[in-house]
């Protein structure tokens, strides 16, 4: 609060303004929208008006859009497992590190899935084996980033290939498709009792979302995270132990990742070595869209779950249009512009005055 | 204090402690690069050994024509990585460029190489300020912008091109000829390869002895600090992203030369194998250090591993996970050479204050 009021003092304007405002990677204080009206114009107050402005868009334009064959087929059946690794993105974008495996571990859990089902292996051994060897990879990423003192950015570029390239090791040209039925309708059948709108993938993202809400806003371990994402260093000397919880965060995102790699298996009924491949950038596209600061320290589980419902629900609007559809990512791009310029549209406006007055006074000297 | 970046980052340039410790640091600043060199003989000499037509100037053309995309575009990368920003938009700058400036040879008749090169540039640049001028004014996350704009750009192109494509046929021959055009028919480095290698020299010099060159790197190690000194530091990211952009457009129009058929998926999903390239180049990911030839011969090592493991009869199926090994290999060893090298360096100027 302190250096959130101190900046307003006129005094304290113009040190603020010699003072660096760092173009950099490091964390920097909030600085006030409209001074105390700040916790109105919350970013998830944002979202939510984005949300029913998509909804409303999306039902002026088609009358598909409400209803339950559309909210079941083209969002929560395509849209499931992207939602789903937002999550562990989430916790790890907010601990001040970042993940781009996640969708390698996807591809490797679902090619992992085919291959041991058709070496003849029992379908639960199987997904056992996929979601022990998301595990393992998020452990492998973690030890490097933790032990190793490697950035995660770097890491998990070289890891994304990695564990991308170990799914086309272990199924080499072979495409799996015979999966038992009693397995691939939990892909694509909607759960039963929910009026046909949510399909598996999509209530699984609904229990965890609420696990992972919990996780981070109450418990110790997910202040923790928060602490360690905003001062890793103050966060040591309060006694956190940030290697550890880093290690277990990135665990976390591979058990979800194979967890997402055997249902996008079961949805599409196929094994295969690119499996959502392409899925790694939307991921972490809406989990910036949903507030969360690149820097770690800022970000609300709500804001991410927000974000994912504007993000399916546009796309599935702009899909009932005759929109192009390779060209829907354009939305993606344009929100996430907007999800960054508009938290900073109010300093933007202060450094344009403060630029005018600076002309303003050499132009009288 | 970015709170990922590693408590140890190297210092650029002018370390304290007097002659010897930077004597010793530009030491083994230079055997970085010659790390890398070393890999790669050490490479091809592995390869060689086990099948001797790997050297033949059939693989050393298709070497290096697949290097040289990917050295132009890390070394832009490079540019802004010193800074401590990154941009992952350059593979849709290149489809962008690749098909808009392709197509030209189709809608105007006559029309000359410089020109589509000139286009390129420019779309390119464009493309780069853009980016750059979000960073730099908005001072927002440069990873947050560029994810945004490689969505963006990669939209319009796909809107642009449509269903459409340009084929070979519709290209002059001399444009195809660019690649792969050599000294003579035995030469097996072609003209490009060495334009690109003095491009990428020069750019190194300017790196290491221009003055806004040495500002970059001061942005990067500390950007608080670099403005206080009175760098100007909004218009040398601004710089850097435009400079960036404009060689992924460069890139593009060569791209189109080499493969010949343009549809809207050129160059996607490079921009990880570029920053891939870039780290493997020995340059620090959270900027401050890292050279511009590092970049390029980062790019070389991972064309030629690709190269080598076809050629010695190893399954495709194999490229991508040996690949990603080697990234993450390449990682650990630059980052357990600089902490050598800062305790060694700590190690000396004590002894040079005592």
């Amino acid at each position: 609060m302190s250096s959130e009021t101190a900046v307003g003092q006129p005094g304290q304007d113009q040190v603020a303004a010699a003072l660096p405002e760092s173009a950099s990677l490091a964390p920097k204080p909030a600085v006030p929208l409209f001074g105390k009206a700040r916790v109105l114009v919350r970013w998830e107050s944002a979202l939510v008006v984005a949300l029913a402005l998509t909804i409303l868009l999306g039902a002026l334009t088609s009358r598909q859009f409400l209803t339950s064959e559309n909210i079941f087929s083209n969002v929560c059946l395509l849209y499931g497992e992207l939602a789903i690794m937002t999550l562990p993105m989430t916790l790890i974008v907010v601990s001040g590190e970042i993940d781009l495996s996640i969708a390698s571990v996807l591809a490797l859990s679902s090619s992992l899935v085919g291959y041991l089902w058709d070496q003849h292996w029992p379908m639960p051994a199987a997904i056992g084996a996929a979601l022990a060897a998301g595990l393992a990879c998020g452990a492998f990423n973690g030890v490097l980033v933790t032990r190793f003192g490697l950035p995660s950015l770097a890491v998990t570029i070289g890891t994304k290939t990695l564990y991308a390239g170990i799914a086309e090791i272990v199924l080499g040209p072979s495409i799996i498709t015979n999966f038992p039925t009693s397995y691939t309708t939990i892909g694509v059948n909607p759960v039963p009792g929910t009026h046909q709108l949510l399909s598996y993938s999509a209530l699984v993202f609904i229990v965890l979302a609420v696990a992972f809400a919990m996780l981070l806003h109450a418990t110790p371990f997910g202040r923790s995270v928060t602490a360690v994402g905003w001062n890793k260093e103050a966060a040591q000397f309060a006694g956190i132990r940030v290697k550890r919880l880093k290690t277990l965060l990135f665990m976390v995102s591979g058990l979800v990742g194979a967890m997402a790699g055997v249902l996008y298996t079961f949805r599409l009924s196929t094994s295969e070595p690119d499996n959502g491949i392409d899925l790694v950038l939307p991921v972490v596209a809406i989990v910036l869209l949903g507030g969360v600061s690149i820097f770690g320290g800022k970000g609300t589980m709500l804001g991410v779950i927000l974000a994912v419902l504007v993000y399916c629900g546009l796309q599935s609007a702009l899909l009932l249009t005759n929109f192009n559809a390779n060209a829907l990512e354009i939305v993606t791009g344009g929100l996430l512009l907007l999800s960054v310029l508009i938290p900073n549209g109010g300093e933007l406006a202060a450094r344009a005055r403060r630029f005018m007055n600076r002309y303003r006074v050499s132009g009288t000297q | 204090m970015s709170t990922f970046a590693g408590s140890l980052r190297q210092p650029a340039g002018g370390v304290d402690g007097g002659a010897s410790s930077r004597r010793l640091a530009d030491l083994i600043f230079r055997a970085r690069e010659f790390g890398i060199i070393a890999v790669l003989i050490v490479f091809v000499a592995v390869t060689t050994s086990v099948q001797p037509r790997f050297v033949n100037s059939q693989n050393i053309k298709f070497i290096f024509s697949n290097a040289v995309i990917f050295a132009l575009l890390a070394m832009g990368e490079t540019l802004v990585v010193v800074a401590r920003h990154i941009d992952i938009s350059v593979g849709s700058v290149l489809g962008l460029s690749a098909y808009l400036s392709a197509h030209l040879f189709s809608q105007v008749s006559g029309m000359p190489i410089v020109g589509v090169f000139a286009v390129g540039l420019a779309i390119g640049l464009g493309c780069g300020a853009v980016n750059g001028a979000i960073v730099a004014i908005a001072r927002v996350p440069s990873l947050v912008v560029t994810l945004a704009t490689l969505y963006i750009y990669r939209a319009l192109d796909v809107i642009i091109v449509g269903g459409g494509m340009v084929v070979a046929s519709t290209l002059p021959n001399s444009f195809l000829a660019i690649p792969s055009s050599s000294w003579s028919e035995l030469s097996s480095v072609p003209y490009l390869a060495m334009v690109i290698a003095a491009l990428v020299a020069f750019t190194a010099y300017c790196l290491r002895s221009f003055r806004s060159g040495r500002e970059l790197y001061a942005i990067g190690s500390n950007p608080d600090a670099a403005l206080l000194a009175g760098i100007p530091t909004g218009k040398r990211v601004f710089t850097a992203f435009v400079l960036s952009g404009g060689v992924a457009g460069i890139a593009g129009v060569l791209w189109a030369a080499t493969y010949g058929t343009i549809d809207s998926t050129a160059g996607y999903s490079y921009e990880l194998t570029v920053v891939a390239a870039v780290v493997v180049g020995g340059v620090n990911i959270f900027g401050g250090s890292g050279t511009v030839v590092g970049a390029a011969l980062g790019a070389l090592l991972l064309a030629t591993i690709n190269q080598a493991l076809y050629v010695l009869g190893i399954s495709s199926f194999w490229d991508p996970a040996i690949d990603g090994f080697l990234i993450v290999l390449a990682i650990s060893l630059d980052h357990w050479i600089t902490v050598r090298l800062t305790s060694a360096l700590r190690k000396r100027s004590l002894y040079h204050v005592v």
